[in-house]
């Protein structure tokens, strides 16, 4: 789908740094905030991680509402890989993982946590896998970067930060848990 | 999860790496999981066909194979042999030519020779999984085995592992014993000496003839099926004293250690290779087997059919 979403490994092309560990704390804190604000009954809310920094950002996303509003709120993962459109057409193939939702999800809201929001694909395929498990009440989507580039109609409810970006620049985004590296978005010009 | 996963085909468990199996053990989770949702289908292999090429009968593998396509919305055609051409004198390569010009993508055969799915791998683009051929490798068994044990007991490695029965003519045996053996696991191999040849020690594994003495150390214990309908009359003399020597009757289970874990590949013969009570108690995960088979099988197609060509 976007391949240019998660480049891992250690070779890394230096690039333009974007935020810094301070700047994603904050980021994440104000979209915390935003989904307390919009959700008056947050344990009726499942915080659900695309793997796998996604993963990563929704479980800090449910450690500041835990610390600030001093309630619980659930978390789980959403696996997108075996929902996507173009198996058949990579070299490689997507490692499909477990999902972990909290049953049922009728009357629930379920927001799904990425780390970039690009094409959309991803988005699209983490709906379609929700939707399996069951009927949400409503599904609401939150990404730490926005870097443009739509292939279908999906936008983001919670923003950290809105990038314009070229389709040829790729977004690297380190998160301590996953990367063994400090939390960092990066810029790299191809 | 290093391993990346670059075959067309699953010939056999003797081919694969230890982290492969695991690689294909830790994609199965994932697809087990699938069966407990509501909507128990995903679209990843839309638009794929597979055909289910039986040439001996099978009604389990084959079944479980095509339930698996179709949660993963691939297009399923069964072809067995009392329909096939082959009956018409057609050759094999051919048959299998005639279905890759009908663009099949997977290939899924159950053959009587041993070597038939390699022998159409080589030639054809489709992805070929070999769903049991001769008495050579039946590899989705054997990993069905390894993940019901892995699940069961939470690890494969240092567990004890005892089979039992038709050791020379089975294929289940064969991959369990390549796929338990590279993940580290002791085996033991029982049953009457015409059945299990001494030959097996060459695989890594230990050949005994009397299952009294084995069974009080076996964490798990895996019967195989008395083939009986293949006459193999001539290896022991007679069903009855089958039971009475290896079949795991009350009494013996009695010896297992409380947590040993009782298997067996189906369709089960109540009352020859294990008692009736034996087969429903609380040990056996024959059933959770069959589920567990499934998803293993899943795995395997998304795997081998999901990769470019």
């Amino acid at each position: 789908m976007n391949d240019t979403k998660h480049n891992a490994g250690p070779a890394r092309t230096p690039g333009v740094p974007i935020m810094d560990a301070d700047a994603i704390r904050r980021a994440l804190q104000r979209i915390g905030h935003e989904i307390v604000e919009r959700n008056p009954d947050l344990k009726s809310v499942v915080l659900a991680g695309i793997p796998s920094r996604g993963v990563v950002v929704a479980t800090r996303l449910a450690e500041f509402i835990r610390s600030s509003e001093k309630t619980d709120i659930a978390t789980g993962v959403i696996d997108v890989a075996m929902h996507r459109d173009d198996v058949g057409t990579r070299a490689e193939l997507p490692i499909v993982r477990e999902s972990k939702l909290p049953l049922p999800l009728e009357e629930r809201t379920v927001i799904i946590v990425d780390d970039v929001l690009f094409t959309g694909r991803t988005v699209r395929a983490a709906m379609d896998a929700i939707s399996s498990f069951g009927r949400p009440a409503r599904i609401q989507l939150a990404v730490l970067i926005d870097r443009g580039h739509r292939e279908l109609p999906i936008r983001a409810d919670y923003v950290g930060k809105n990038l314009p970006t070229a389709t040829r620049e790729q977004i690297q985004v380190r998160l301590s848990k996953v990367d063994n590296e400090p939390d960092a978005v990066w810029l790299v010009k191809e | 999860m290093s391993a990346r996963w670059t075959r067309k085909d699953l010939l056999g468990l003797r081919e694969l790496s230890a982290d492969e199996i695991n690689f294909i053990l830790e994609t199965a989770d994932a697809f087990k999981q699938v069966g407990t949702r509501e909507i128990k289908k995903v679209p990843a292999l839309r638009g794929k066909t597979l055909v289910n090429f039986f040439v001996e009968p099978s009604t389990r593998t084959r079944t479980s194979f095509e339930l698996a396509a179709h949660r993963l919305s691939a297009d399923v055609i069964n072809i067995s042999v009392s329909s096939s051409s082959l009956t018409k004198g057609e050759t094999l390569k051919d048959t299998a030519r005639n279905l890759q010009a009908l663009h099949a993508d997977i290939l899924v055969l159950r053959h009587s020779s041993a070597g038939a799915p390699q022998f159409l791998a080589q030639r054809l683009k489709s992805s070929v999984i070999n769903a049991g051929d001769g008495a050579h490798e039946h590899p989705t068994q054997g990993l069905l085995d390894l993940y019901t044990i892995r699940e069961k007991r939470g690890k494969i490695a240092n567990l004890h592992i005892v089979i039992v029965g038709d050791i020379l003519f089975s294929r289940v045996a064969r991959s369990n014993i390549f796929g338990l053996t590279k993940l580290g696991a002791q085996v033991t191999l029982v049953g009457p000496s015409t059945l299990v040849p001494r030959e097996f020690e060459k695989l890594g594994v230990t050949v005994s003839h009397k299952i009294d003495e084995v069974l009080p150390d076996a964490d798990v214990v895996n019967l195989l099926r008395i083939q009986h309908e293949r006459q193999r009359k001539e290896y022991f003399p007679s069903i009855g004293e089958y039971t009475a020597l290896f079949g795991l009757t009350k009494e013996r289970a009695k010896k297992l250690k409380p947590d040993c874990l009782i298997m067996h590949p189906g369709p089960i013969n109540r009352g020859v290779e294990i008692d009736s009570d034996v087969a429903d108690g609380l040990q056996s995960v024959i059933l959770a087997q069959v589920t567990n088979g499934l998803a293993v099988r899943m795995a395997v197609l998304y795997l081998c059919g999901g990769i470019a060509t």
